[in-house]
């Protein structure tokens, strides 16, 4: 299970004494399905002697059914997983991998080499301290090589080592060595890489990996074992920081006793610290530090502890809790890098839920400024993110957030993005920097208000969205109602999808990411309109529930009404008012609603009128009563 | 500089402060096993001075043996947490047990009991004390896994994890598996155990107990339930047990360690791999996988 030490047959508690004091380095490799990394961490397992026997014996008696190495032990058996890559040959997922020396415990991340799995090699190297890059020795540094490097470099790992495998299969030529190590020099220097150690091994041969072999006498630097045991970790670098500690939990067993539980993120805490909690910017001291063990004098990064505060302060969930004198940033608005993982592109626009530390905002991802080719590096013109796309987009937030930039600490600048339909983590991305905006812009406290504005009026303010297939009634309907409204004295306004497409949204084409923006404007126009304390009327197609969605977000709760004018496809296709249908038919539309682009129906719009068993005037009838129904404060 | 055990310890606790921040009804699954003794300590830690903000679960077979019992009493008592015990009426009705029923005995007691349980109280998220270096499809699971409503695991269809960033969020009726102990090894596990003086069940430590030799596996006779082949008869060897499950299921070792320094280095210097010890893994090296799409931890 461990490394052979004569220390657990002779002294086992001094054994045990050794080894509570191990220090923890995570790492990445990094190579293609054909560099021989899974020989590389099988042999790290061997030889640090991490396999019983009958592991042993199961991987002799694999290594002759399916293995790849003419009868002879496959090591990278040991570390395939799943039953459906195993037959692939292939890895295709993260996989932690564990083994110690004597001087260290090592998590090992093992990442897939594969072009369509960006994603996960960003997530394996996420909490990674140093990344081994594997090259094949017969190749040289290829396309894919590149791209690891670039997102070694991308997620902030400080420690790269560059191994050059499969030297037995070049003679342990050093030229070939020496021109691969000076040809990735020069490509490292370009992405910011300047520090790296290049190792010459043999995965397969056991070269250099825990002791140094006699085939290479011309390289004198450390075998790869000898190197991951001595490697700075980035833990010490984060230690000497300032302090901060996201808040993950409010302890409060008793009315006596209120504490703040988290993880330190970086510094150093002792009871007397003067602290700020933010984004609120609150100032107080440190009590105590409480954990079941005792009260501790002192936390540092990477403890997780509980901190008790001299004053009552304002603190929950998500808030930061950090040095008084040097307190992160407090932003809403930022330029990021988003590394996009789910099959759905990301839409500009479109809310998603982003979380950060402890803290889940709502959240709108802008136009990509450009995407990057992680192959080449060239900076690309982008609409939106596709899976395993890397672009850097500015981010709004619903509130201001305490943070810092990702370079200076991962905790507090690293974020994901989640899906509000699904729940999935749709993507990861890491905080740049804020933008100057979000501090100088304040929003205008004003002495005449929404309320004032409607009570001039003489009504509540409201936004009915009329939702539905292109011809299935919404802007007759819609019409009708407002000729109703202003009947009754109301003040109303109808904001129509045409319409507004000839005007504030002409740049607009029918793409899914330009659909979002144009539900997004005219969610913002209709939110300023009800500000102003008018009744407005919405009828756009919006076929998204996440935008339909994003609307509703904008308003106070019951001021967003969601109208359903529900009308089958074959029914809205037959009317065909516009000829609309049967261009999208014959294809000279493209993402024409219900022919080639989704309609997603409401699922619980608060009116639904259904137009084949009512005529357009009865639906303005039932719309006007159930508004009325619904809030009797519309009526004057 | 922190050790690797207070950075494991570390981030435990904040897997298990995440979960209860951010779910509505968590549970603790609880195995009495010593990787469930380490999670209990945890949890203890991380909540502390509050007592753990949920139960305990225990999805009992009527099987475990009765040294377990009486350990799952003694820790629920005195880490102040609620004790639920949840045994399959179905499996309790038809008499499922591990001498007529092969698998089905675990199937029915733990993958469908487990599902009953989680259903009846309505946990949205539950712990359990999984390790990634028991086993090779193990490497690869999250420490958030999500479930679907019916329970069902998909390998291709799970959270990517990035930095210390656990989304929790789901559907109604979707729930969330949780394992804050995925980066530990076994002999963390110990190492924790003794440097924390962690109570673990004496089951572990070496004694004179009853057993059988059957297909070359030491089995412990520890209730009258026991059946014995023709020719069988309990003799008193001087064993202790690697891992713990259903005491029939459950091979013992010939040792003599009976402090936690031998058992760890006898841990150390022993050959074969802790799941040689249940009797549910023998059939072939991606079973684990299957049991987990069935809903097995």
């Amino acid at each position: 299970m461990a490394h052979v030490s004569d220390l657990i047959a002779t002294d086992i508690d001094a054994y045990l004494e050794q080894h509570q004091h191990k220090s923890l380095l995570r790492f990445i490799t990094c190579g293609s399905v054909d560099d021989g990394k899974s020989t590389l961490i099988g042999r790290l397992l061997y030889d640090s002697k991490m396999i019983f026997e009958d592991q042993l014996a199961a991987l002799e008696a694999d290594s002759k059914k399916v293995g790849t190495q003419g009868g002879e032990i496959d090591f990278a058996l040991l570390v395939d997983g799943l039953a459906a890559e195993r037959e692939q040959g292939i890895t295709i997922d993260v996989a932690y991998r564990f083994f110690s020396t004597d001087r260290r415990k090592f998590i090992v991340a093992d990442t897939p080499g594969h072009e369509q799995y960006t994603r996960n090699m960003v997530t394996g190297a996420s909490t990674a301290d140093l990344a081994v890059i594997l090259i094949d020795a017969r190749k040289g540094v290829l396309t894919q090589t590149r791209r690891h490097s670039f997102l070694v470099s991308l997620i902030g790992i400080k420690n790269v080592v560059l191994a050059v495998n499969k030297m037995d299969l070049v003679g342990y030529d050093p030229k070939v060595f020496e021109a691969i190590v000076a040809d990735y020099r020069a490509f490292a220097a370009e992405i910011g890489i300047t520090d790296f150690l290049a190792i010459p091994i043999s995965g397969l041969r056991g070269d250099n990996i825990t002791s140094a072999s006699d085939q290479t006498p011309w390289y004198g630097g450390p075998t790869l074992m000898q190197h991951l045991e001595t490697v700075e970790i980035d833990e010490a670098r984060l230690q000497a920081g300032p302090f901060r500690m996201p808040v993950q939990w409010v302890n409060r067993p008793n009315l006596d006793f209120r504490g703040f539980a988290g993880q330190v993120a970086s510094g150093v805490v002792k009871p007397g610290d003067a602290v700020k909690v933010l984004p609120s910017g609150r100032e107080t001291r440190v009590a105590r530090i409480v954990t079941k063990d005792g009260d501790l004098g002192e936390a540092v990064a990477g403890q997780s502890v509980t901190l008790t505060l001299a004053d009552e302060v304002d603190c929950s969930r998500g808030d930061v809790i950090a040095v008084a004198g040097q307190p992160p940033e407090v932003a809403d608005q930022f330029e990021t890098t988003v590394v996009w993982m789910a099959e759905e592109p990301l839409l500009p626009g479109r809310p998603y839920w982003l979380k950060v530390g402890a803290r889940t905002v709502s959240a709108t991802v802008t136009e990509p400024k450009y995407k990057i080719n992680v192959n080449t590096l060239e900076k690309l013109a982008a609409k939106q993110l596709e899976l395993n796309e890397i672009g850097v987009c500015n981010i709004s937030l619903d509130r201001p957030i305490a943070f810092d930039p990702y370079e200076a600490n991962h905790d507090l600048g690293g974020f994901i993005l989640i899906d509000r339909i699904t729940n999935a983590t749709v993507g990861a991305g890491m905080i740049r920097f804020a933008l100057r905006r979000s501090q100088n812009i304040h929003w205008q406290a004003l002495d005449v208000t929404k309320a004032t504005r409607s009570a001039a009026k003489g009504q509540r303010p409201a936004v009915l969205w009329f939702t539905g297939l292109s011809g299935s009634g919404k802007s007759t309907i819609a019409n009708l109602v407002e000729k109703k409204l202003q009947a009754s004295g109301r003040h109303t306004y109808i904001l129509d999808g045409d319409n507004v497409r000839h005007g504030l949204n002409r740049d607009l084409g029918f793409t899914d990411a330009d659909r979002v923006e144009n539900i997004r404007r005219v969610g913002e126009v209709a939110k300023l309109m009800a500000d102003a304390g008018l009744i407005v009327l919405v009828s756009f197609i919006s076929p998204f529930r996440s935008e339909r969605r994003l609307a509703r977000d904008l308003m106070p709760e019951g001021e967003f009404l969601e109208v359903f004018v529900d009308t089958p496809l074959a029914v809205a296709e037959a009317r065909d008012v516009k000829g609309l249908y049967k261009k999208a038919r014959a294809g000279e539309l493209k993402n024409f609603t219900g022919i080639d682009s989704p309609y997603e129906a409401p699922e619980n719009p608060e009116i639904r009128v259904d137009t084949t068993a009512m005529s357009p005037a009865e639906a303005a009838e039932l719309i006007v009563r159930m508004m009325d129904e619904r809030a009797p404060d519309y009526s004057i | 500089m922190l050790t690797h055990l207070q950075r494991l310890e570390a981030e435990s606790i904040h897997i298990m402060r995440e979960v209860v921040a951010e779910c509505e009804k968590p549970v603790m699954l609880y195995s009495v096993g010593k990787d469930s003794a380490v999670m209990l300590h945890l949890a203890a830690k991380a909540f502390y001075p509050s007592k753990p903000p949920f139960p305990l679960l225990h999805v009992d077979t009527t099987w475990k043996f009765q040294a377990m019992y009486e350990m799952r009493e003694r820790m629920a008592r005195e880490l102040g947490f609620d004790l639920i015990v949840y045994q399959n009426p179905e499996a309790k009705a038809r008499g499922i047990n591990p001498f007529d029923h092969g698998s089905l005995h675990t199937d029915m007691w733990k993958t469908e009991g487990l599902k009953q349980a989680l259903d009846k109280y309505g946990f949205d998220a539950a712990f359990g004390g999984a390790r990634r270096d028991e086993e090779k499809s193990r490497a690869k699971e999250r420490v958030f896994s999500f479930r679907t409503a019916q329970h069902v695991w998909d390998p291709k269809n799970q959270r990517p994890e990035l930095w210390k960033l656990y989304n929790a969020r789901k559907q109604q009726g979707e729930s969330l598996r949780v394992f804050p102990i995925s980066n530990w090894t076994e002999l963390d596990i110990w190492q924790y155990i003794h440097l924390e003086n962690i109570p673990i069940v004496p089951l572990y430590y070496s004694a004179e107990r009853p057993v059988v030799e059957r297909d070359g596996t030491l089995i412990m006779v520890d209730d009258e339930r026991m059946r014995l082949l023709p020719g069988e008869t309990p003799m008193m060897r001087k064993v202790r047990f690697r891992t713990l499950g259903c005491y029939p299921l459950t091979g013992a070792v010939e040792s003599e360690a009976d402090t936690l320094p031998q058992i760890i280095q006898e841990m150390l210097l022993t050959t074969t791999s802790e799941r040689q010890g249940r009797v549910i893994d023998h059939d072939q090296s991606a079973s684990m996988e299957k049991k987990k799409r069935e809903g097995y931890f």
